[in-house]
């Protein structure tokens, strides 16, 4: 190295920069995309950021072969259980929330207040959600009335692998929004990280696999929403798929695609700002009952009275 | 005296004495354990799209005995197992059948009754499967009641605690005389359980033993073991039936079996074939797969080529 330090009061030896890889999550580990390909990430002024992995469609294969292997034993957990591993994220990503403000403050080009802002809203929405599991049996289900010698009860149950478009705007907080309700409630996931901006989003990967979140329960991809999205749509072996961050064309060209096997499909958020949604706002129910099913059960009390049987 | 029956070949000699026989199996030239494994894994980097994706897999599900070999087999398993070898995806009737079930001695005649009227054949394990520890007499009685239930095909295990001793000539008679068991009627796999072998070296002499004795098919695994078939220890054994076709004339057919669970591992075994034995043995007649899971994913990627969207475990049957 020919160029020395300049300054030789400070005769610190040079540093070599550490640059982050980011990587996808998938199955609970850190893949390269299967195509080998990447993509530059850049800040909202067109500043290198980092080099992202650009998934292809064998990635999102894996991707839900995982989320199907892992969804047996997630949504068979404890609705307990489950808040306590939403919550163990929320206590993870406290730890790292420099890293994320950091993150969040490059990819949507905000001061650190806003930023910070953000991802206090994020740790705050896992708090949130992880109360909610097992609560939210008690407000869609329980016990119908019936005219006839029956217990009648409805229990929501996940609907099974959930693919998931996160926000395109709100690299984070709107991340969170949309993958928090979806495991809460015991399925799985394959979220397609923001297109722009997806670093905050392969970084919670790191969080979600350092907090009893089990491998394979969420998995994220990053690359081009369109091209991941299609073949992910018109897999037979997803349940529903959420299309926040599509746009009105792909909303529409995704949810033909959909239709195939009867997925169920949560719409975009209708947008009545120009900010576009508001991801600070409490988020209600709707995106947990979105990807739930009822099971109803019909059970003989015993006996019938009036009728004499005791059958 | 030992039975010593076929060898009309050129190596009669080799089987006269249990000296003779020893001196050729470890005259065998050494196996390059390095070399194999990396000529398997480089035969396993082709990329195979499109048409000759649609021919390998139609291929590999032709090749299929689709096995069931639980303790908890019932009837009705069997049954469910034979419907779906004859038609494995009823949803799509140009789907080739498999080649074979492969069930317990007392699964044959259910099986028999499950794919009458189609080509599919029934194999039967036998001899003590997996472990194979028994006497002879009771090893014979085994394959003859699978044969006269009907099974077409036996899947024997050889003695691998005779082999590792090296009691080389007990091994080989016993295979002659389960073979002469079968009779014409029904074809001989000899199952090796590489994965207890040890090593290459014992994998090269085993195979040639079993073609010494008569065997119609070598075969690698039971299934049941840690280790089951891999891709450098297949490539072994077709580098032997290759060079015992080319010695003796006799063509000997290759089965791995366990531990092949994806339609991609499939297309990988189908490429050693073709590179290492070529088109003549690229037929279920001399080529098989022994497994249960691997044809729900063939159908899966077969489901995919031919709708472009992907399947899932939904669209096939739990087996």
């Amino acid at each position: 190295m020919s160029d020395k330090p300049k300054n030789t009061e400070k005769a610190e030896p040079r540093r070599l920069s550490v640059f982050k890889t980011y990587k996808l999550y998938v199955g609970g580990k850190f893949p390269r995309s299967e195509s080998g390909r990447v993509y530059e990430v850049t800040d909202p002024k067109g500043n290198w950021l980092a080099n992202a992995p650009l998934s292809s469609r064998k990635d999102a294969r894996d991707a839900v072969v995982a989320a199907r292997k892992a969804f047996g034993a997630w949504s068979g957990a404890t609705a307990y259980n489950r808040g306590q591993v939403l919550y163990r994220v929320a206590e993870m990503l406290e730890g790292r929330k420099e890293q994320f403000v950091h993150e969040v403050a490059d990819a949507e080009g905000l001061s650190k207040p806003k930023a910070t802002a953000q991802v206090d809203a994020a740790i705050d929405r896992w708090v949130w959600y992880a109360g909610w599991t097992d609560k939210i049996a008690q407000v869609v289900g329980g016990g119908n009335p019936v005219a006839g010698p029956f217990f009648n009860l409805s229990s929501p149950e996940p609907t099974g692998v959930v693919a998931v478009l996160a926000p395109q705007e709100s690299s984070f907080l709107g991340l969170v929004s949309v993958i928090a309700p979806v495991i809460a409630t015991g399925n799985t996931a394959v979220v397609i990280a923001s297109e722009r901006s997806p670093l905050p989003a392969l970084s919670l990967g790191e969080v979600l696999a350092t907090s009893d979140v089990p491998g394979g329960v969420v998995n994220v991809l990053s690359g081009r929403t369109a091209e991941i999205a299609a073949p992910l749509a018109a897999h037979q072996d997803v349940n529903a798929i959420d299309l926040a961050g599509a746009d009105d064309v792909l909303a529409k060209e995704l949810e033909i695609a959909a239709a195939d096997n009867l997925k169920r499909v949560l719409r975009p958020q209708p947008v009545d700002n120009a900010d576009g949604v508001d991801w600070f706002a409490t988020p209600g129910i709707e995106r947990m009952t979105a990807f739930l099913e009822t099971k109803t059960v019909w059970h003989p009390t015993g006996s019938l009275g009036a009728s004499g049987s005791s059958y | 005296m030992p039975i010593h029956a076929p060898a009309s070949h050129a190596l009669t000699d080799v089987t006269a004495s249990d000296s003779t026989l020893r001196r050729f199996l470890h005259g065998l030239p050494g196996v390059d354990a390095v070399g194999l494994e990396a000529r398997a894994a480089s035969l396993g980097t082709r990329s195979i799209k499109t048409t000759a994706k649609a021919y390998a897999i139609d291929l590999a599900i032709s090749m299929v005995d689709l096995t069931t070999l639980e303790g908890a087999d019932t009837p009705g398993k069997v049954r469910a197992l034979g419907a779906k070898a004859v038609r494995p995806d009823p949803t799509d009737r140009t789907t080739p059948s498999t080649a074979a079930v492969c069930v317990y001695p007392d699964m044959v005649a259910v099986a028999k009754e499950a794919v009458a009227g189609s080509d599919v054949k029934v194999a039967s394990v036998a001899t003590a499967f997996p472990a194979g520890r028994a006497a002879l007499g009771v090893k014979l009685a085994d394959v003859r009641d699978a044969v006269a239930a009907g099974a077409d095909e036996v899947d024997m295990v050889i003695d691998r605690g005779a082999f590792l001793a090296g009691d080389y000539m007990k091994v080989y008679d016993e295979i002659v005389a389960v073979k002469e068991a079968c009779g014409t009627s029904s074809r001989l796999k000899v199952i090796f359980e590489t994965g207890e072998l040890s090593t290459y070296d014992n994998i090269r002499r085993a195979s040639w033993l079993g073609m010494l004795a008569g065997a119609d098919f070598i075969k690698t695994s039971t299934g049941k073991v840690a280790v089951n078939a891999t891709p450098a220890n297949t490539l072994l054994m077709l580098e032997a039936v290759r060079d015992f076709r080319a010695q003796t004339g006799v063509q000997v057919g290759v089965k791995p079996a366990g531990g092949i669970r994806t339609s991609k591992d499939a297309v990988k075994f189908l490429v050693l074939v073709n590179e290492t034995v070529g088109e003549d043995w690229l037929d279920n007649h001399w080529f098989r797969f022994g497994a249960s899971s691997l044809l729900n994913d063939l159908l899966m990627q077969r489901q995919k080529l031919a709708t472009g969207r992907y399947s899932g475990p939904d669209y096939v049957t739990v087996d």
